[in-house]
């Protein structure tokens, strides 16, 4: 077995057993359970659901990133004083926190919508909701990564990953909005797909919401995006974007990594 | 008891570690400076200096924990390229152990032995001399201070590296212990393998030490045996030499003693 799988079990097996995980596994598996018993049919429920993916998984996977990095920093340390790689331990590190909190996010919510019968009358819609939080975990682990081996103090770090969600979830949309009603007397699409491209959480409520037809609850940037593409197309464009927001993060945090001194 | 073999095996694969023209700055800090030194084997070698005298860089340099700015390092026939295969030669006791909260020290061996690719029988003598037996199976997070140094060294000791790194081995150790665990550093040596540690405590290490490397501000201003040491001091102690040495060489810049390393 390669090294970085080793890691990655042992890192996985740690992950799993802190209490934060499966506080978050049954946060999901109460709100999804709440949702389908009040609002009628799967369909009615995504979007909703959705919207509190949008919310709590970037702000759940990036402080527990960053507090599992800091917190493991001396464990890592003794890891490293072993025959072991600093990019096969990377590697292991980052499988063992997106691997786990993905899982348990989809336990949580797939669970419910399963015994709804929703994978049966709505497949492709659950499909593409739990996708999206899936891949909102994956940007939202990079990002913490790429927070926790920039900042070296971790009261700063956990600062930093707040407002890095507070920035990309909320922040975000308001000033997007502000500029385009500012700006309304130019054409703004182009602007706006940029706009979309740049902020993975819009990228995830699109692909997540498109499915549903529920552009109304797209905001700006998404509305523009499906009338642009629309479909199936809209839904690659956005998968490729959301995997290059995996991708440049988890790059730039293995590069400070591999040079920074322990 | 296999320890024939391993002195054998060792008398075969002694390890020299090398370090030379070594030098690094955090940011504008210096913190080593031209380091040019040599660990040999069968010697357990003190590295000494006031705080922030750069002792713990220099272990970490070792291990690949931090890259020096310039010069070079060999361990065995191995200059460190950032390929880790040669840290397969160390075993290191860390200073403070951190271990994850929710491993018990069974899972963190079994864990240890199964990331270095080790097979065979590890050697358990120090987790039996420790009378550890039953910790092993509690989270490392109900483990009272002393049972985790007594962890982290049966660690270190687990695999019989040729090499020895111990940061501060005996802090927090209760007398018993840390009397075994000296017992166990001296057989080390006795069988070859290079020991390389730091200590506050002068005792102990007097105790233990072969040789010196005495750093001040990030440069060695000593490096050979420790009745050396005391010689040139004209004290009886290493406590005394030390103090003399930094009372000498301390505050103003120190030269002059180079000559003697």
């Amino acid at each position: 077995m390669n090294t970085w799988t080793k890691v990655l079990r042992y890192e996985m097996r740690n992950v799993l057993r802190a209490r934060a995980l499966l506080g978050y596994g049954l946060f999901f598996l109460a709100a999804t359970t709440g949702l389908v018993r009040m609002g009628g049919g799967v369909e009615r429920v995504l979007p909703s659901l959705s919207n509190l993916i949008l919310l709590t998984v970037p702000l759940v996977s990036l402080v527990v990133t960053t507090v599992f990095l800091y917190e493991g920093r001396a464990f890592n340390e003794l890891l490293l004083s072993q025959p072991v790689g600093r990019k096969e331990l990377f590697r292991g590190l980052f499988m063992g926190l997106t691997l786990p909190l993905a899982g348990v996010f989809v336990v949580g919510t797939g669970l419910p919508l399963l015994a709804s019968g929703g994978f049966s009358t709505a497949a492709g819609p659950v499909a593409l909701t739990l996708g999206s939080g899936i891949a909102l975990t994956a940007v939202f682990v990079a990002l913490g990564f790429l927070v926790a081996f920039s900042v070296k103090e971790a009261a700063r770090g956990l600062g930093v990953a707040l407002l890095v969600w507070l920035g990309l979830t909320v922040v975000y949309d308001g000033v997007v909005l502000l500029a385009s009603h500012n700006l309304s007397a130019y054409p703004l699409e182009t602007p706006m797909l940029a706009a979309m491209i740049l902020n993975p959480v819009d990228l995830a409520r699109m692909v997540s919401l498109m499915a549903v037809d529920a552009s109304v609850l797209m905001g700006y940037t998404g509305a523009v995006f499906q009338d642009f593409f629309g479909g199936w197309t809209g839904i690659v464009i956005a998968t490729a974007a959301l995997a290059g927001w995996v991708l440049l993060p988890y790059l730039g945090a293995l590069r400070r990594f591999g040079r920074m001194d322990l | 008891m296999t320890d024939a073999r391993v002195l054998r095996d060792l008398g075969e694969h002694p390890v020299w570690i090398r370090m030379e023209n070594i030098s690094k700055r955090y940011g504008s800090r210096p913190v080593l400076t031209e380091v040019d030194v040599c660990f040999r084997p069968g010697r357990v070698t003190a590295v000494l200096g006031p705080n922030g005298a750069g002792k713990t860089t220099l272990l970490k340099m070792l291990l690949g924990l931090v890259r020096p700015d310039r010069g070079c390092i060999t361990v065995g026939e191995k200059a460190l390229d950032g390929d880790p295969a040669y840290r397969q030669e160390i075993g290191y006791m860390p200073q403070l152990p951190h271990f994850p909260d929710n491993l018990t020290g069974e899972e963190l061996a079994a864990m240890l032995d199964d990331v270095r690719g080790f097979v065979g029988e590890p050697d358990e003598s120090l987790t039996r001399a420790f009378d550890l037996g039953r910790e092993l199976a509690k989270p490392f997070r109900n483990l009272s201070g002393g049972n985790r140094q007594k962890l982290n060294a049966a660690l270190a000791f687990r695999y019989r590296s040729p090499v020895l790194i111990l940061d501060e081995p005996t802090a927090g150790l209760d007398p018993v212990a840390a009397r075994i665990l000296k017992a166990r550093v001296r057989r080390e040596r006795d069988d070859g393998r290079t020991v390389l540690m730091t200590s506050h405590d002068l005792g102990h290490l007097e105790a233990l030490a072969d040789d010196v490397v005495f750093l001040l501000e990030g440069r060695v201003r000593f490096e050979g045996e420790v009745s050396r040491l005391l010689e040139i001091t004209q004290q009886a102690e290493l406590e005394g030499a030390i103090a003399a040495f930094l009372m000498e060489h301390g505050a103003s810049g120190a030269d002059g003693l180079e000559g003697v390393a």
